[in-house]
């Protein structure tokens, strides 16, 4: 071939809407041959404007809006929302519905956990595995519409603790489901982690050191599976888990060593459905009786919520990591500041150092093992005209300064 | 001598087994996907289905992206369809010769073979796309991967027919004359058992199925070498995907289950010929399911690294041990 015809590297764009990707984002990739030289993202593609809307709301109205956020975490958004107006408030949320909120939180990382590992399996090209882990995810799907009414937005928070309760006739049926969940790990863990071609496929692929994962600021299940001992259910114990004994799950609990590849986020995520049936159980069996709500009366509560000053944040560790809710109330209906941090804001960085150098191949596979949610991480589009533009750390510099002159009155 | 009678003989064969050849293809299609779907615990499309998406297709319009080059483009799903049926032409169907017996034998087969596979690549590197330039890029290293596993089955046969002192060791009527099991000992049937299972994962490669659908990918290249195809030339490739899965599984029935049902029936000429066609289909539909559907049911896609590793590696490997066993066999037996 003469020096003409090479026209490598070339660029391979995927997305914003590509089948590997289940949320659009961009991707440009600089390709030699199969092998991927540079990588860069573009996301922003899926922003609406939802803190917008709630700051023109009061916390009650936002609650509900916060289960919309991610369409797979119902509960984590507005957990750690209601955890920061509860903070400014200054309510104490009954232990009874602590309990009840750990409790859903857990399984909602059951059944996010194998939502992704049937995602996982499908990009791998493996779709029995695919439709195997979803028709198992059924089963927690179930149980959260038992307990809350609702499969997807359970609307089960409430500022001041939950709003359905869990009842000692329950139990039996929540039970059932965790022990089916028990009898199912050891095979769905030898389906994923035996499979030769998994194996092949995920072992020192998408690979992410301590180091990067320590200095990306990386969150979760990404930052575990690279060793970085990171959940803010140990870290800060909050709600009932201050109760609870548990500690962050990393790859070298089944035995092998830590590479922060692709096989050990399989790891670390399918472990987690085990410790969570683990934290489902004791909490069913040492829920400690009493209210479910600090103030039942909604008028009471959002006067209380008016009358408030001060800002807080509150975290949950979501499935995929932290998530952070920053919320300022200055005595009005509204509060005069909402700001979310989901949590793959903090692992989308991670993808440059895990694609680059990797095989065309495994884009997909390594894309999607950070789990990423883009809906829920996407809060700013910046349009100039009708262009879409970039800020750079330069422009954001000029904008605080102008803000900060404007708001002194200079 | 050829009569002007032969010839219109020939032709009408030729177009009513094309015929038969694309409506089987199009069920073997079906039978995959709904065989698969059972294995998922799925219930899975009708049978009908593959009939279904193609007359949809066939009413669709083709779109040619722009910077495409329209007249490969165009041509290589008629090229893929047509070539597929060429070689079915060549497949002796039951205890019914080839159509074109006479004209050409094993090797043309493989060279057959080739061909659809060749038009795909033409076509994927005339859409224009990135996506299909780099499905094409695999497809052309698979083919180049599973053609030295596929030829060591074929030169195996060949050798053995021609130590057997059989004229036309290349004629696949001889190879069904002479089921290849009966002609070596312990140590060659060991051999034909490894080249069996060679074959056996050549056909999902042949047929870009998953492990082997690099070329395609979904979830990599969104369709990789058919990315930009749509409407009748989509349609035409379903086709000529249906016709070479009907192939291959003519071939190895061909090559190495010969059998035929009729003389234990004891039925003779038409009513034999009818019966064994369809015991053939049959022999198809198993081989296919056991080959192609369980395969791709149990396994993830490989990447295009490890399918050159495993073609040239291991099924090489394999290959050559079984055809090297089949001649210590013949060598042996005294037969050479």
């Amino acid at each position: 071939m003469s020096d003409q015809m090479k026209k490598a590297p070339y660029v391979v764009p995927i997305g914003p809407i590509h089948p590997a990707l289940k949320e659009p984002v961009q991707f440009l990739f600089d390709v030699e041959g199969e092998v991927v030289k540079k990588a860069d993202f573009a996301p922003g593609q899926t922003h609406r404007g939802i803190e917008w809307m709630g700051m023109r709301r009061n916390p009650v109205q936002i609650i509900h809006m916060t289960d919309r956020i991610c369409g797979i975490c119902g509960v984590t958004h507005s957990f750690a929302f209601a955890r920061a107006v509860e903070q400014i408030v200054d309510i104490e949320v009954p232990p009874h519905a602590e309990y009840i909120r750990v409790i859903i939180a857990e399984f909602e990382r059951i059944q996010s956990h194998l939502l992704w590992a049937g995602v996982a399996a499908h990009e791998l090209g493996f779709d029995t595995l695919f439709y195997l882990a979803w028709r198992v995810r059924e089963e927690a799907m179930d149980v959260i519409e038992y307990i809350t009414g609702n499969r997807v937005n359970y609307g089960l928070i409430q500022v001041g603790g939950v709003r359905r309760d869990i009842t000692p006739e329950q139990h039996p049926t929540i039970q059932k489901c965790l022990d089916g969940y028990r009898d199912l790990l050891g095979k769905m863990l030898n389906l994923f982690l035996h499979d030769t071609t998994i194996s092949i496929r995920c072992k020192d692929c998408g690979l992410l050191s301590f180091e990067q994962a320590l200095n990306l600021c990386t969150v979760g299940p990404t930052a575990r599976a690279s060793g970085v001992m990171k959940d803010v259910r140990f870290d800060y114990p909050y709600s009932a888990y201050g109760d609870l004994d548990i500690t962050p799950i990393l790859p070298s609990a089944y035995g092998g060593e830590i590479n922060g590849d692709v096989y050990d986020r399989i790891v670390v995520r399918l472990l987690e459905v085990a410790q969570s049936i683990e934290i489902i159980e004791t909490c069913l069996k040492e829920m400690p009786d009493g209210p479910i709500l600090w103030e039942p009366k909604l008028p009471k509560l959002l006067s209380a919520c008016k009358k408030a000053h001060g800002e807080a944040v509150g975290r949950h560790e979501a499935p995929r990591g932290e998530c952070l809710h920053y919320v300022a109330m200055d005595g009005h209906d509204a509060p005069a500041m909402w700001k979310v941090k989901a949590s793959s804001y903090s692992n989308l960085h991670a993808w440059i150092p895990m694609l680059e150098g990797e095989q065309l191949a495994d884009v997909p596979i390594i894309v999607a093992s950070i789990d990423p949610c883009l809906s829920c991480t996407d809060r700013v589009a910046v349009i100039r005209g009708t262009k879409r533009d970039l800020l750079t750390k330069e422009d954001l510099h000029r904008l605080s300064v102008e803000k900060t002159r404007r708001i002194q009155g200079c | 001598m050829l009569t002007i009678e032969m010839i219109l003989m020939t032709v009408a064969a030729a177009v009513v087994l094309s015929v038969l050849g694309i409506a089987f293809g199009l069920l073997l299609l079906g039978i995959d996907r709904r065989v698969s779907a059972r294995m998922q615990a799925r219930i899975g499309p009708p049978l009908s289905q593959p009939y279904i998406d193609l007359k949809k297709l066939l009413s669709k319009e083709n779109i040619i992206p722009e910077n495409a080059v329209a007249s490969i483009f165009n041509a290589a799903p008629i090229i893929a369809l047509a070539s597929s049926l060429i070689v079915l032409l060549y497949l002796p169907i039951g205890s019914m010769m080839p159509v074109l017996g006479g004209y050409g034998d094993l090797i043309l087969v493989m060279y057959l073979l080739a061909v659809p596979a060749l038009a795909m690549v033409a076509g994927g590197f005339a859409s224009g796309s990135p996506y299909a330039t780099i499905g094409a890029q695999r497809e052309m290293v698979s083919m180049i991967a599973y053609e030295l596993p596929l030829a060591s089955i074929v030169i195996a046969v060949a050798w053995l027919l021609y130590s057997s002192g059989i004229t036309d060791p290349f004629a696949l009527s001889s190879v069904v004359a002479n089921p290849v099991w009966t002609m070596v000992g312990p140590l060659g049937m060991v051999g034909l058992f490894v080249l069996l299972l060679t074959f056996a994962w050549v056909s999902p490669a042949e047929l870009s199925k998953i492990p082997f659908d690099t070329p395609e990918a979904e979830t990599e290249l969104a369709g990789g070498i058919l990315v930009e195809y749509s409407g009748k030339n989509l349609g035409l490739f379903t086709v000529a995907q249906g016709v070479k899965t009907l192939v291959m599984g003519g071939l190895a029935v061909a090559i190495f289950f010969p059998w035929n049902i009729s003389p234990l029936l004891g039925l003779t000429s038409y009513a034999a010929m009818a019966v064994d066609a369809i015991f053939f289909f049959l022999k198809v539909i198993i081989l296919m399911i056991l080959s192609v559907t369980v395969i791709r049911t149990g396994l993830a896609r490989f990447r295009i690294t490890h399918v050159v590793t495993l073609f040239w590696v291991y099924l090489g490997l394999a290959g050559l041990f079984g055809l090297s066993l089949v001649i210590l066999d013949s060598v042996l037996m005294g037969g050479f």
